[in-house]
C-alpha cells in the first residue's frame, strides 16, 4: 500500500483503533457465531450428518467427481491456451483476410456470456447434427470463452515489448516468423504468465457451470449426495467440504499467479500484463495479479 | 423469426428479470463493494483483515458454488426465508461486491501520495481526507473498469438459469423441454446482450472522456 491515507497513529489514536478493532473482531466473530449456532441449532454439526465422510464408495465417487472437474479445467485450459496462441497470432497478422475475423470470433466470444454459450453447445447443437454431451459442452465452452481472453492477453503482451526490439531484428534481417519466436515471444511470455495462471483461475471456477448442464462435477455430486435421505440430507456439510476444496484449488493457482508476478516485478523492467478487468473479474470469476 | 412471434413473451420477460438482476446486484455490489474497500485503506488492522479475508475468500469461490449454497443449504439454516429471485440478487451483490472493492481500492492506489499529504497537512483525518479528496479522485480513474465489472455482472446473471430464476440464460432449457430447435433463441438471446452492453460500453468511452482527471 503506497498510499498513506493516514498519520502514524500517536497514542489516543492507537488506543481508539484498538478499541475499533475490538469492536469489529466481536461483531464479525458474533456474526460468524451466530450462523455457526444456527448450524448446530438445525443439527448440522450432528454425527449423522457427518456420517457419509466415512463411507468408502463415497469417498471414491468425491474423488471421481473432483477428478471429472479438473480433468474438464485441463483439458480446458491446454485447449484455451492452443485456442489463444492461434487467435493471437491470427489478430496480429499483417493480412487483413486473416485479422478480421479473428477479431470478430474473438470479440463475439467474449462477449456472449459462458452459460448462454455452454447451454447453446448442450441443447441447440444437437439440432444442428452434432452432439458434445455434457464434457464436451464444457470444455468447449471453457475453450472458446477463455481462449478468447487469453488471445487478448497474448496480444497485448506482444504489444507491451518496447518496438526497439522488434525493430533491432528486422533490422539485422530477421523475418517476421524469426523475430517473433527468437525476439518477442521469449520475452512477452514471462511478463504474459501471471495473467496467463489468473485466467486459468477464471477457468477453474468457470468448470463449475458444468453443473447447470449436469456434468457430473463437484457440484453436481454435491447436490445428489445433499439429498440422499439415508445419510440425513447432509447438504451443509457436503457443500462446506465441496467450498474448501474449490476454494484451496483456486487459491494455489493464485498464489502461484501471484508468486510469478512478484518474482517479476523484482528488479526486471517488465511491464505487467493483464487481462482486461472484464475478463479478469468475470464470468464467474477471477483472480487479478496482485495490485 | 417464428419464435419471436410465439415465445417472444417468454425472451422479454426473461430479460426484464435480467435486466432486474442486473440493476440490483448492480446497486447493491457497489455500496458493499466502497465499503469493503473502505476497510481495506482503514487505519485499523482489524478491519483491514476482514475485508481482506472477504475479498480473498469470495474471489477464489465460484460464482455457482454461491449461488448453491443460498439456494440449497441456506434454507436448511431456517433463518429468514426468501423467494429465488431474491437469492440470486444476494448471490450477486456477495460474489461481485469483491471485484468492485478490488477495483476501487486499485484506483485509490492511482491518487497520487502528496494528494493524500495535502489532505492531512491541512489537518484532515481519515474519514474526511477520504470522502472528500481521496474517492472523488478514485471513483474517476475506475469508471472504465467499473463498468467491465458492470458488464461482467451481466452476464454473470445468467448463472441464475441454473437456479430457477426466470432469467433469460432459462429461455433455452425451456425451449428445449418444449421441444422448440433452440438455435434462432440463442441468437436473438446474444443479440439481446449485445443490445444491453452497448449502452454500457458508449457510458464507458463518454466517461473516459468527460472524466479523463486533469492531474
Amino acid at each position: 500500500m503506497s498510499n498513506v491515507l493516514f498519520d502514524s497513529p500517536g497514542p489516543r489514536a492507537i488506543s481508539r483503533n484498538r478499541l475499533i478493532g475490538a469492536i469489529s473482531i466481536v461483531v464479525v466473530v458474533g456474526a460468524v457465531g451466530y450462523v455457526l449456532l444456527r448450524f448446530y441449532q438445525t443439527g448440522q454439526f450432528d454425527a449423522s450428518k457427518w456420517e457419509w465422510l466415512l463411507y468408502e464408495q463415497v469417498q471414491v465417487e468425491l474423488l471421481r467427481a473432483l477428478g471429472n472437474t479438473v480433468g474438464a479445467f485441463a483439458t480446458g485450459a491446454v485447449l484455451a491456451l492452443a485456442f489463444g496462441a492461434v487467435f493471437a497470432l491470427g489478430r496480429l497478422s499483417d493480412h487483413a483476410w486473416l485479422r478480421v475475423p479473428c477479431t470478430g470470433i474473438v470479440e463475439f466470444f467474449r462477449a456472449i456470456p459462458l452459460v448462454i454459450l455452454i447451454f447453446f453447445l448442450y441443447y441447440a447443437a444437437p439440432g444442428l447434427g452434432v452432439n458434445f454431451g455434457q464434457y464436451w459442452s464444457v470444455v468447449l465452452g471453457l475453450t472458446l470463452y477463455n481462449g478468447s481472453v487469453l488471445a487478448e492477453v497474448f496480444r497485448a503482451g506482444v504489444h507491451a515489448l518496447p518496438k526497439g526490439q522488434t525493430e533491432a531484428a528486422y533490422s539485422i534481417g530477421m523475418r517476421k516468423n524469426q523475430v517473433m519466436r527468437f525476439v518477442v515471444l521469449p520475452q512477452s511470455v514471462r511478463m504474459m504468465l501471471p495473467a496467463i495462471i489468473s485466467q486459468l483461475v477464471v477457468l477453474l471456477k468457470d468448470s463449475a457451470l458444468g453443473f447447470l448442464i449436469t456434468y457430473q462435477e463437484l457440484l453436481y455430486y454435491a447436490r445428489y449426495l445433499g439429498g440422499v435421505p439415508t445419510l440425513d440430507r447432509p447438504i451443509i456439510p457436503v457443500s462446506m467440504v465441496v467450498a474448501a476444496l474449490y476454494i484451496s484449488m483456486c487459491l494455489l493457482l493464485t498464489w502461484f499467479a501471484n508468486f510469478l508476478d512478484r518474482r517479476n516485478r523484482r528488479g526486471k523492467k517488465t511491464r505487467v500484463i493483464a487481462a482486461p478487468a472484464e475478463d479478469r473479474l468475470a464470468a464467474t470469476g477471477g483472480a487479478p495479479t496482485g495490485e | 423469426m417464428d419464435i419471436l412471434v410465439e415465445y417472444g413473451d417468454v425472451l422479454a420477460r426473461g430479460f426484464l428479470h435480467t435486466i432486474e438482476l442486473f440493476l440490483l446486484a448492480g446497486v447493491g455490489s457497489l455500496v458493499l463493494g466502497t465499503v469493503l474497500a473502505t476497510l481495506r485503506v482503514s487505519p485499523v488492522p482489524a478491519l483491514r483483515a476482514v475485508g481482506t479475508g472477504y475479498v480473498t475468500l469470495l474471489r477464489n469461490t465460484p460464482l455457482t458454488l454461491v449461488f448453491f449454497f443460498f439456494v440449497f443449504a441456506y434454507p436448511k439454516l431456517e433463518l429468514l426465508q426468501f423467494p429465488f429471485f431474491t437469492a440470486a440478487v444476494i448471490a450477486l451483490t456477495i460474489y461481485t461486491s469483491a471485484f468492485v472493492c478490488e477495483v476501487l481500492r486499485s484506483g485509490i492506489n492511482t491518487v497520487p501520495v502528496g494528494q493524500a499529504e495535502a489532505a492531512r497537512s491541512i489537518g484532515l483525518g481519515f474519514a474526511q481526507s477520504l470522502t472528500n479528496v481521496i474517492l472523488p479522485q478514485a471513483f474517476r480513474a475506475v469508471v472504465p473498469p467499473m463498468v467491465s465489472v458492470l458488464i461482467a455482472l451481466l452476464k454473470n446473471t445468467t448463472v441464475a438459469a441454473g437456479f430457477s430464476v426466470n432469467e433469460v440464460g432459462s429461455v433455452i432449457p425451456f425451449l428445449n423441454e418444449e421441444g422448440e430447435p433452440t438455435t434462432n433463441a440463442f441468437i436473438w438471446i446474444a443479440v439481446g446482450f449485445l443490445i444491453l452492453v452497448i449502452p454500457l460500453t458508449l457510458v464507458q468511452r463518454s466517461f473516459e472522456k468527460r472524466w479523463s482527471v486533469a492531474r
